[in-house]
């Protein structure tokens, strides 16, 4: 199968937030920036995927900045074919003109699946994948962790609150993919020389004039200091009586 | 006069509580812009639709089909967008649940306008503003829309139901046929259903500290005293004690629980930001200086074999007293 997975260049989930001096964006410095660790899901599936078949080609395609080359790099690290970089420097948070670019590339690519995470941890917006497929016309099933495709049929599990819903539909198609899926395989070194030598194709875009503008940009309210109530079992009791009496939660 | 639509989830035919959150942010906005809320339901026949005035709609549009029962993501999305242009909306709200996340964006790709997910606030000052979270709640951001109609979905808990009274009127509206190009066929429930972390208004969440999976009903125990939900951190999650459905973090689900209970969870940068918004925090950590405590309300430096079992007698005593 021909499968194209669409990545994101991300903060670690792990680094800490800077606002820089314009107070509209982060502060980049000396802060790790990795694939989107829901597209690390999507890049496994997709490789599984064409194992399982003998053949196939997955290509990956990120929309960002020259940095993002890193990022596509480790996708191909990973075992994908080939990259396509669509350049712009800056990514709006209205996801509508960065589908609109991802889709006029997907669309005669001859792709039989398109794959995205259900999210990126950045933004949290879980807007990408869906807008991509109604824009061109595709079904798509959101958040999967579960997959079968055979012949030009596929069948996929999405987790919803309380239960699980399952998807039936037709290829080509677009899906997001949730943790549980698969579990993401590392780079090998390798894979990782290897991926310096594969085709990474870099198109300037531009993207459309975008429908939401930040007005700021700021840290989240600090939490009250909090107490410690006592050590042991022996705080329990009054642990209780603060949440019932002083917090009101019982 | 610019009216804003709220779309509400109905599961097995009773609209979700979430539906009044959606009510109360869709009023917020039409208060500002001097004009009405409007309820959307898309199920199958016999919805509930009862008491939805209470919260603030004007009135209550149903599109019922008994091949809507289940949500096909197409069906309702085509059907949405539909009442969007019939209705002239300035804006469609959803909340942010499984459902919402899938239809928000698929409505505002056919709509062709702004899409602004997971907020936690909206406001109109002339415009309509939206508060998020950035980065899983480690920075905020405040944005305006520049065009109308747009979609906004709303994250669960964030806006608190406000009781407003309204007709509520009842209206049927068409549905438009067509085949869904992708089908929902089955929907699989558990053999017992679990509350889920991203709807529950209390969570026990548990960690490493907890040493096994088999140490887990010490947290489900505790949970079920408190009528919350089961949560747990990613590295129990890795660890596959527990299902990726109920991690907190980054990586999991985002939640604004009225009470957070964190068993035996050191406190990763990555699991603050996905819990630090809730109301109340109470942490349980034999180390005191376990980053969990910075953003606890009420800690208890200890043993969580001895504490919890403790803790959970006395919190089934105040609830029976």
């Amino acid at each position: 199968m021909k499968i194209a997975v669409c990545v994101k260049r991300v903060p670690d989930s792990e680094a800490r937030i800077k606002i820089d001096a314009s107070g509209k964006a982060i502060d980049e410095g000396g802060v790790k920036f990795v694939l989107n660790p829901y597209e690390e899901f999507a890049v496994e599936e997709a490789l599984k995927l064409n194992e399982a078949a003998g053949s196939g080609e997955v290509v990956v395609i990120s929309v960002g900045n020259d940095a993002s080359q890193e990022t596509i790099r480790t996708a191909l690290a990973m075992g994908a074919d080939r990259g396509v970089l669509l350049k712009t420097e800056h990514v709006p948070l209205d996801p509508l003109p960065v589908a609109k670019v991802l889709a006029a590339e997907l669309a005669d690519g001859g792709y039989d699946l398109v794959l995205f995470g259900k999210l990126a941890i950045d933004d949290y917006s879980h807007g990408i994948g869906p807008m991509v497929a109604e824009l061109l016309e595709l079904p798509c099933v959101s958040a999967i962790s579960k997959l079968e495709v055979s012949g030009d049929k596929g069948k996929a599990e999405r987790e919803i609150e309380g239960g699980v819903e399952v998807v039936e539909f037709p290829l080509p198609a677009v899906l997001t993919a949730d943790k549980g899926l698969n579990e993401p395989r590392y780079p090998a070194l390798r894979g990782i020389m290897l991926a310096k030598k594969k085709p990474l194709e870099v198109k300037d875009v531009t993207l459309e004039a975008a429908g939401l503008e930040m007005l700021s940009l700021s840290y989240p309210p600090e939490r009250k200091a909090g107490r410690i109530v006592g050590e042991g079992a022996a705080a329990v009791p009054a642990l209780v009586e603060a949440l019932k009496n002083e917090a009101k939660v019982l | 006069m610019p009216n804003v639509l709220a779309i509400l989830e109905q599961r097995g035919g009773n609209i979700k509580r979430v539906s009044h959150e959606v009510l109360t942010a869709a009023r917020v906005l039409a208060d500002g812009m001097g004009g009405g809320v409007d309820g959307l339901v898309v199920g199958g026949p016999g919805v509930a639709t009862e008491g939805l005035g209470a919260f603030g709609a004007d009135k209550v549009l149903v599109a019922s089909d008994a091949s809507l029962t289940n949500y096909q993501a197409d069906r309702y999305a085509a059907i949405a967008a539909d009442q969007v242009r019939a209705g002239s909306y300035a804006a469609a709200l959803v909340s942010a649940t499984a459902l919402g996340k899938d239809l928000a964006p698929r409505l505002a790709a056919r709509l062709a306008c702004p899409f602004a997910s997971d907020v936690t606030a909206v406001k109109y000052n002339g415009g309509i503003t939206v508060t998020r979270p950035l980065y899983a709640g480690k920075a905020n951001t405040t944005l305006k829309i520049l065009a109308s109609p747009c979609v906004i979905s709303v994250r669960s808990n964030a806006v608190t139901p406000v009781a407003n009274a309204k007709p509520g009127t009842v209206e049927s509206v068409a549905v438009s046929a067509g085949e869904p190009r992708a089908r929902t066929v089955e929907i699989k429930q558990p053999e017992r259903v679990a509350l889920d972390v991203a709807e529950a208004s209390i969570i026990v969440s548990g960690g490493r500290g907890l040493k096994g999976p088999e140490h887990f009903a010490l947290i489900e125990d505790l949970a079920n005293a408190l009528g919350g939900a089961v949560g747990a951190s990613r590295a129990v999650v890795d660890a596959g004690w527990r299902p990726h459905a109920e991690q907190v973090g980054q990586t999991g689900k985002t939640v604004s629980p009225n009470l957070y209970v964190a068993i035996g969870i050191s406190g990763a940068i990555q699991h603050l930001a996905g819990m630090r918004t809730a109301k109340t925090i109470v942490a349980v950590n034999k180390d005191p200086d376990a980053p969990i405590f910075k953003v606890a309300d009420y800690g208890i430096v200890g043993d969580l074999f001895e504490v919890v079992p403790k803790l959970t007698e006395e919190i089934k005593k105040a609830r029976d007293g």
